[in-house]
């Protein structure tokens, strides 16, 4: 675990030395605060449910630009060769870059802090929902970073990796609607695994542990899917 | 320290490496040869745990690289052809990152110890991207040494650097190697009967041999050269030399010299000298001119090219 916080430490210090994260936090803080100026502007309302959802949506876009460095540009470089012949096993290389990342966006997350915050100064929003679509928020972009790792270790380059993380996120984004049109128990299937039918609930405030478990099941499952990969990559 | 019994590699149906069988000991620096694409980088990649083979073992420090990969990675430092450099750190910060994930204790002062054996001390806190290739290889070196391995696998430790830093990482090498294990591979010949008390030839994934570089050099087969130097020849002297039993050619060599090659299967050295007596042109120098380590592996990786070519005509 000490080696998990090793790596996840020195891939915290490139983004921050590098443009991308940047920029990253940038585009979501202007987007993020457009639609929540707007939404206010229009509903008048002391709430935070609309924002949640499309903050989440826009996280979704915007992660695979975070986590696309992470273990493609390793093998670019040949700096894997170092990462994967010193004594730290597959796991905790990907678990510290995913940590990394995590790490990043919740510094993001932090910064829309604001929106509460105006909410609080100039009406009375009801205090549980903002948190649990706080929560909600983190499960969501965990999901979506882990998507990302997992396609950061599928190629060489940070952009083949971003191009195929949007791809697979958008893909399980709208299975749903895919669902629905076929019908039957396959229909049920991909609904479960859609990620929009498990945000509506979790950004409106409401906590479901079906959606919880999804979530962490989701982060789970890819970066199983990611030391994989990486194992993989060893014998070709 | 080192055991390699039956390594093989194949990459889908190439072959990379096939039944390579060797041991190093303790304290041995190790030359690793052969032409590009012979499988030396494939070998060090399996030697220091990074891909694992497709047959046969490893064991290093009595641990097998796959089985007990962890254990057997922290007694191997890794030089890769590829220096593994982070280029927005700075030189400090790298190897403090690289010493935290070997697991050293008193980082700070082995970084140092490090530092100051590869002449990075004044390079410390300069960014890693900024560097002359040279600085990178040594910061690659440096990055190999910070927990002091048993072993060191070095893939081509020299190349990028100036002739003077050739010299000096040389004598690093040579001095590593009296406490550490050393594998290097190289493309430069002088290089192995430098540093190397044995050398490995490899050609094609194939061991073709394992042998000292000074016995290797001296198994060459084939022709004997004679250099002979006279104080005054005669106009006639290289018709006369050539006239000798066994004597192939006659060329000139230098001033009053002559470069002369005979068959192995006699020595005419004495009747050179007896002829250089008769004649009186003043013999000042008569050596023979042993193959050199070059004539050994072109030789060897030439012969290992026709045999195969033969096999597959036989197929």
């Amino acid at each position: 675990m000490r080696n998990t916080f090793t790596i996840a430490q020195r891939e915290i210090y490139a983004y921050f030395v590098s443009p991308i994260a940047y920029i990253v936090t940038a585009a979501f803080l202007v987007i993020g605060g457009y639609l929540f100026s707007m939404i206010l502007y229009f509903s008048r309302e002391a709430t935070m449910r609309f924002i949640f959802g499309n903050l989440s949506f826009i996280f979704l876009l915007i992660a695979p630009m975070l986590t696309m460095r992470l273990l493609a540009e390793e093998h670019r470089s040949g700096t894997i060769e170092l990462l994967l012949t010193s004594p730290v096993r597959d796991w905790e290389v990907v678990l510290g870059k995913f940590l990394a990342s995590l790490t990043l966006f919740l510094a993001m997350i932090s910064l829309t802090l604001v929106y509460p915050l105006v909410l609080f100064a100039f009406g009375h929003p009801d205090g549980g929902p903002i948190l649990s679509g706080y929560l909600g928020l983190i499960l969501a972009g965990a999901g979506y970073l882990s998507v990302g790792v997992f396609t950061s270790s599928l190629s060489r380059n940070q952009i083949v990796a971003a191009v195929l993380g949007i791809v697979l996120l958008l893909v399980l984004w709208l299975a749903d609607a895919a669902g629905s049109f076929m019908g039957g128990s396959l229909s049920s299937i991909l609904s479960y695994l859609s990620l929009s039918s498990h945000t509506s609930d979790l950004t409106r405030g409401v906590i479901d542990t079906k959606d919880v478990i999804y979530y962490l099941s989701l982060v789970v499952a890819f970066l199983f899917l990611s030391v994989r990969s990486l194992e993989s990559r060893r014998w070709s | 320290m080192i055991e390699v019994s039956n390594l093989t590699k194949y990459y889908g149906d190439f072959t990379a490496i096939e039944d390579l069988n060797f041991h190093v000991e303790k304290g041995e620096v190790l030359g690793f040869l052969g032409p590009n694409g012979a499988g030396k980088t494939t070998t060090m990649r399996i030697l220091t745990g990074f891909m694992p083979p497709s047959d046969g073992t490893v064991k290093i420090a009595g641990y097998d690289v796959f089985s007990q990969s962890l254990e057997a990675r922290r007694h191997v430092g890794y030089l890769p052809e590829t220096v593994p450099l982070y280029p927005e750190m700075t030189v400090y910060a790298y190897l403090d990152f690289v010493a935290k994930l070997r697991g050293v204790d008193d980082r700070e002062d082995h970084v140092w110890d490090v530092m100051d054996t590869c002449w990075i001390e004044d390079r410390a806190d300069q960014l890693i991207g900024q560097l002359s290739k040279g600085y990178r290889q040594r910061v690659g070196l440096a990055q190999a040494l910070i927990h002091n391995p048993d072993v060191l696998v070095l893939d081509e430790p020299t190349i990028g650097l100036d002739p003077k830093q050739i010299i000096e990482v040389r004598g690093l090498i040579k001095e590593l190697g009296k406490e550490h294990t050393v594998i290097l591979s190289t493309h430069i010949l002088p290089e192995v009967s430098q540093i190397c008390n044995r050398v490995i030839i490899i050609n094609k994934g194939h061991l073709v041999a394992v042998d000292s570089p000074e016995r290797l050099s001296a198994r060459a087969e084939g022709a004997e050269r004679v250099l002979l130097k006279l104080q005054q020849p005669a106009e006639e002297t290289p018709a006369l030399l050539g006239n000798i039993g066994g004597v192939t050619s006659v060329e000139p060599a230098g001033d009053n010299g002559f470069e002369i090659t005979c068959d192995s299967a006699t020595d005419c050295r004495p009747e050179i000298a007896a002829a250089a007596v008769q004649n009186g042109w003043g013999l000042l120098e008569m050596r023979a001119l042993g193959a050199s380590l070059e004539d050994v592996f072109l030789q060897l990786t030439a012969e290992e090219d026709t045999n195969e070519d033969e096999d597959e005509d036989a197929a």
